[in-house]
């Protein structure tokens, strides 16, 4: 049965949202047992396995709604790095602890915020998705704020640290809060996001943080764009191999 | 042939099927399951995730298929995620079992509650039953516990999140 090209907007939305969540969802993932302490190490692979469950949900959705006969395995696991469209800055790597604390910085309040917007949508699917993972955004948003706070306003080392990281990851934020021709033709039936909107509260709730942590907002001196097109970094080809390996080696195989 | 099951019965046997995670809890303690639709020869059940990566669906999906094999229906299961699971949904008798257990039952009411920023909840020691508690870690042993210790028994213990 052919789809609608209405549908194929839906399922390319919803990999785009999929591929967002499960490449940060495997950078987290990477701090098992390397977290600067037990709790932290679980906490870490907490909010990792949230990612993953989210990209399930995204994934799986994508492909009833394509109707292809494709699964949420095959999106994962058989598309090649310019088949995949997340954003820039979750396929970064996972760096030190300062910079996985400032990309969460940055995309926790940003999940936060197109959640609640996304629970709107006249997608049931994806607004209940965005039901679902808004109460864990909330908690991961705490949760990075408190490490911003004692980074930031902890020891020079640490206020350093913190505020190299965030410069190293500050140009990639921008790419939340652009509409493509797709997000734009949604938005007009009432399914997508608007993104750009998101962006003064996102501002309000960075500047909080920052000044809670004594740190200074980095300036908007460049930005880096391309993931939803398909254009990435040469990071994300790594984190494939890893993340596809046994799949590509023995299709198919199950646990 | 097979016989129409009644609610009851199929009710008894789903309360034979405990949560892996935290196994004194029952699904239906857990508020997990969200709809029964018993037809004649097909049962179908809906469930919905505690959180969005719990690693125990999968297992609480065979359980369920497993235990409703002995009544010879088809089993169909269907995950729903809206509305949202809320530990608001945890029964009183599940709370209870979970407190002897040695883990805090989650705050009543999520609505009521600052989740965001507000101030932390008192969460009472399920050993001693003192407040004089302190957050360890806002994550624990799974997606849904945090990680306590009391200052009077001396003891760490679980606190099943409010979400």
């Amino acid at each position: 049965m052919a789809s609608s090209n209405h549908n194929l907007s839906i399922a390319q939305y919803a990999i785009g949202l999929g591929d967002d969540a499960l490449t940060l969802g495997h950078r987290l993932s990477e701090w098992c047992s390397h977290g600067p302490y037990l709790e932290e190490d679980i906490a870490l692979i907490n909010i990792s396995l949230d990612y993953i469950g989210r990209a399930r949900m995204f994934l799986d959705h994508a492909a009833t709604v394509e109707g292809e006969g494709r699964d949420e395995d095959q999106l994962a696991y058989f598309r090649d790095d310019r088949e995949f469209r997340n954003r820039l800055i979750f396929e970064l790597p996972r760096g030190d602890f300062a910079e996985t604390i400032a990309r969460q910085c940055i995309v926790d309040p940003f999940y936060v915020l197109f959640f609640e917007a996304l629970m709107q949508s006249k997608d049931p699917v994806l607004a209940g998705i965005a039901g679902k993972a808004i109460k864990e955004s909330r908690y991961h948003w705490k949760h990075t704020h408190s490490w911003m706070l004692r980074l930031g306003d902890g020891t020079a080392e640490s206020h350093q640290r913190i505020l190299t990281a965030l410069d190293e990851v500050w140009g990639y934020h921008f790419e939340l809060f652009e509409m493509t021709d797709l997000d734009r033709e949604l938005l007009d039936a009432g399914i997508a996001v608007d993104l750009a909107a998101l962006k003064p509260k996102w501002d309000s709730m960075i500047d909080e943080v920052l000044t809670a942590a004594t740190l200074t907002r980095p300036e908007d001196t460049w930005r880096q764009s391309g993931g939803r097109n398909g254009e990435h970094t040469e990071h994300l080809g790594h984190l494939l191999t890893e993340l596809q390996f046994i799949q590509r080696a023995h299709p198919g195989l199950q646990w | 042939m097979v016989a129409i099951q009644t609610r009851a019965e199929i009710q008894a046997l789903l309360d034979q099927v405990f949560d892996p995670e935290i196994p004194v809890l029952t699904v239906t303690d857990l508020g997990v399951i969200r709809g029964v639709d018993i037809q004649p020869g097909l049962i179908r059940i809906t469930l919905t995730p505690t959180y969005s990566g719990c690693p125990a669906m999968n297992t609480i999906e065979q359980d369920i298929r497993a235990i409703l094999a002995s009544t010879g229906c088809a089993v169909e299961i269907d995950t729903v995620y809206a509305p949202a699971w809320s530990s608001d949904w945890i029964s009183d008798a599940g709370r209870e079992k979970m407190r002897d257990y040695g883990i805090a039952p989650p705050e009543k009411d999520t609505h009521s509650k600052k989740v965001l920023m507000g101030a932390d909840p008192t969460i009472e020691c399920p050993h001693c039953q003192s407040t004089q508690t302190k957050l360890i870690s806002e994550f624990g042993s799974t997606a849904c516990k945090a990680m306590y210790h009391c200052d009077d028994c001396l003891q760490p213990f679980d606190y099943f999140k409010c979400i």
